[in-house]
């Protein structure tokens, strides 16, 4: 098998593992700020059962996302050794300052934030966990700036074909970036909207009645429903952003093979890069040019103007379909359960159910959404300044291909593992009675606090 | 072959081969003392294994991120080194990431899956530190040796993979004679009694053969007047293991007062020998091939990172050492509450 391949599939594994417990510790971090600052306020212990039996997942999402996180650090030198030695000098400092103020501050603060309440006052675990909480979104703010860059790089020249920064601000702040990071960081809160309900649906359905499952499953069920529609929003923007410098990621997306104008939004097709046409469409006549120019009969550029420097279709079409169709579901279930527990004070069971089967459903759209867009860079590694080819690793495909599947194994196991502990961690929380624990409760926030706070 | 110190272009990449070596230093040690209570582990009795863990369960994870530092100065600071050190030791990198990943993961499921997993977790605890440890060991030797892929080559990382292995197991035993106390804790002399000596010998022998990889690095240790102004740091070395190998001797003891000592010296003794290291082989990055300059990255893209790392670096420092004191004192059960 092609080598590039190969290192392509083991590299997008990893990542693809990897970024499912950041997705999920970016977001969960604040949440546990709000149930710790809810309890700070109101002294009712149901937030405090809530923030004890999420940090715990908290714990284990973290740990997972540090020790593939270690991984990807050495694999860029592994699978990619031309990437740092061509744009290295752009990449390099933001990674640095990705270690300097993010990774050091979140795992300096996290043991006291998950062991140290007994050790600290109650104002210095609040303050571990906001650092933790803020580490976590800094560390979102470095990567995504990198990974913008390598979409819509600005603010370098080529000297002897590596690139030098002429313009930091410019690199940061490059065109694409405030798009990506928004919309990831939303796709985090949404994640994390639908695991907290999810989880808490899952322990209510059985039989867990304790304040903190409700209290839990409001904060996920109302997050997720105000979260969606800012999504949509921000994703339409993304869209329009793209569109302008990366035309020809939009074209496969939309599946649009020839330019033409009034393009129609297809719902299903099979797109077909022998014929260069796709089969099966079934579309709406006209949305894509309204949804892309806001002009029904604009001009969308296709494929056939890219030569052959253009991503491969299907993936696109279908990543963003699957993205986009898991955010629709998010928008009615969210809205749906919102009305239902003003309105009665609980979910009814099915919907109940439906929130248990939708706990992890912001991972299939977080996922389907970097396919399209990383997918979506091909051939390019970084757009129009270096190809994924230029800059693999002369690793022989046969040690590639050994250790990918080792890999792919490990992660299974992990997933699997990290999946099923979750739920036996929620099943088991009813047995678990923290008021009357021997560990004492840190401090109730007295009137004094209140007051100097 | 040295070019001018006094320029940015010259004194920038030595000192970030020195934040690189500062953090792979600081990695090796702090890491250090958790896989080698990893290492240790399966010796232990069941509730001996949770306070062992309860011992490093807050510093792992910001012990780890040193690495995360010291491997990303290669890649940031020294791009064209990175992609040859990491290509040519793609495997035992391979293998000291799952014995990574087991490790940390196992620290959270052990407590969270269901009783009758954990021995299974306690065993990918043990296992996971001794591949990671292994590993790092069979890359520092064929790191000194250049990459030459000769038998001798093997042997020797082979060697220096059971040598780090027991300097680990000795900074992981003497850890825990500082942080328990009881039965635990005479456990643990004993343990750090039998690695002592087997890291005493991987130390000798490290030190016999480094010279012996090239001419250049022989002459910088046995020409005169060199060999008399570095004479301190094999003698010092000595002296810590005898102060280490006496300590131990008056240990467990009834006040309790100098638990401390043995992990203190170890401590010492992996600074001597990182310096020694670093000695011989400085100004390669790659032995032999490349030198810090020749890999370093455009002046200006390392200025703008140094700038961040003399205003960070020191934040890092002054709360990882809160971190510490939070925890200072006997391991007691961890409880999330």
């Amino acid at each position: 098998m092609d080598p590039l391949l190969l290192a392509r599939i083991q590299f997008g594994a990893n990542i693809s593992f990897h970024i499912l417990f950041p997705t999920i510790s970016i977001a969960l971090s604040w949440v546990l700020l709000f149930f710790k600052v809810r309890y700070n306020r109101t002294g009712d212990t149901k937030w405090m059962g809530a923030y004890r039996f999420w940090v715990k997942v908290f714990a284990l999402t973290f740990a997972l996302g540090v020790v593939s996180g270690v991984t990807m650090s050495f694999q860029f030198g592994t699978n990619w050794p031309g990437y740092m030695e061509t744009v290295g000098n752009i990449a390099g400092p933001l990674l640095a300052y990705e270690v300097l103020t993010a990774f050091f501050l979140e795992a300096g603060f996290l043991g006291i934030m998950l062991f140290g309440s007994n050790r600290v006052s109650n104002r210095v675990h609040t303050l571990a966990t906001f650092l933790v909480a803020f580490g976590t979104s800094m560390s979102a703010f470095w990567i995504l700036a990198l990974n913008s860059w390598m979409q819509t790089p600005v603010g370098f020249e080529m000297i002897d074909g590596k690139a030098h920064a002429t313009d930091w601000l410019a690199i940061l702040f490059n065109p694409s970036m405030p798009y990506r990071l928004t919309h990831m960081l939303l796709a985090s809160g949404l994640t994390v909207s639908f695991l907290v309900a999810g989880l808490s649906a899952y322990r209510w359905l059985k039989g867990d009645r304790a304040p903190n499952v409700m209290a839990a499953m409001k904060t996920g069920i109302y997050l997720a429903a105000v979260l969606i529609p800012l999504q949509i929003i921000v994703g339409d923007q993304h869209g329009l952003n793209t569109l302008q410098h990366q035309p020809a990621k939009i074209a496969a997306i939309e599946g649009v093979w020839e330019t033409e104008r009034g393009a129609p939004l297809l719902l299903f097709a099979l797109p077909d890069k022998e014929t260069k046409s796709n089969q099966y469409a079934i579309g709406i006549p006209k949305l894509a040019s309204l949804i892309l120019k806001h002009d029904p009969n604009a001009e969308i550029q296709g494929l056939n103007e890219f030569g052959d420097k253009h991503p491969p279709v299907p993936p696109l079409f279908w990543g963003f379909r699957i993205m986009a169709g898991v955010g629709m579901l998010m928008l009615a279930v969210s809205w749906l359960t919102s009305w239902q527990l003003r309105r009665r004070g609980e979910p009814m069971q099915w919907l109940a159910k439906v929130l248990v089967a939708m706990t992890f459903s912001g991972w299939i759209a977080t996922l389907a959404g970097w396919y399209v867009t990383e997918i979506g860079r091909q051939p390019y590694l970084v757009y129009g300044v270096l190809t994924t080819a230029q800059a693999a690793s002369k690793v022989p495909a046969g040690m590639i291909a050994t250790t990918l599947v080792a890999y792919l194994t490990l992660y299974v196991a992990l997933i699997t593992a990290y999946i099923s502990v979750l739920f036996y961690l929620a099943r088991k929380a009813k047995y678990t009675k923290y008021e009357k624990d021997d560990v004492p409760l840190p401090a109730a926030p007295t009137l004094a606090l209140k007051e100097s706070t | 072959m040295t070019p001018d110190l006094s320029t940015p272009a010259g004194w920038l990449p030595v000192a970030f081969m020195a934040l690189m070596g500062l953090s792979m230093l600081a990695y090796v040690i702090l890491d250090g003392y958790d896989l080698g209570v990893g290492i240790l582990l399966r010796r232990a009795s069941d509730a001996d294994k949770d306070t062992m863990i309860a011992s490093i369960g807050p510093f792992w994870d910001a012990n780890e991120t040193w690495l995360v530092l010291g491997i990303g100065i290669l890649l940031v600071a020294f791009p064209f080194a990175h992609g040859i050190i990491l290509t040519a030791l793609y495997l035992p990198v391979t293998l000291m990431l799952f014995g990574l990943i087991l490790r940390g993961v196992a620290f959270d499921f052990r407590v969270k899956a269901r009783d009758h997993h954990k021995p299974w977790w306690n065993r990918a605890f043990y296992a996971g530190s001794l591949l990671a440890t292994l590993a790092q060991g069979g890359m520092l030797g064929f790191y000194i040796v250049g990459f030459e892929w000769r038998w001798e080559s093997g042997v020797f990382a082979l060697f220096t993979a059971l040598a780090l292995a027991s300097g680990y197991a000795l900074l992981g035993a003497t850890w825990l004679i500082m942080k328990t106390e009881g039965a635990l804790q005479a456990l643990a002399v004993g343990w750090a009694r039998k690695s002592l000596w087997l890291a005493a010998a991987g130390v000798a022998a490290i030190s016999v053969v480094t010279p012996m990889v090239s001419s250049d690095i022989y002459n910088k240790w046995f020409s005169l007047p060199n060999a008399l102004l570095l004479a301190p740091i094999p003698l010092m070395t000595a002296a810590l293991f005898v102060v280490i190998q006496r300590s131990l001797t008056h240990l467990p003891a009834s006040h309790d007062r100098w638990c401390w000592v043995p992990f203190a010296c170890t401590v010492g003794i992996f600074i001597l020998a990182f310096h020694g290291l670093a000695y011989s082989l400085f100004p390669y990055l790659v032995v032999q091939r490349i030198t810090v300059w020749q890999a370093a990255s455009a002046t200006e893209s390392l200025m703008i990172m140094f700038v961040g790392i003399c205003i960070v670096l020191p934040v890092i420092i002054g709360y990882t050492i809160f971190a510490y004191r939070v925890f200072w004192g006997k391991a007691r059960a961890l409880s999330y509450y």
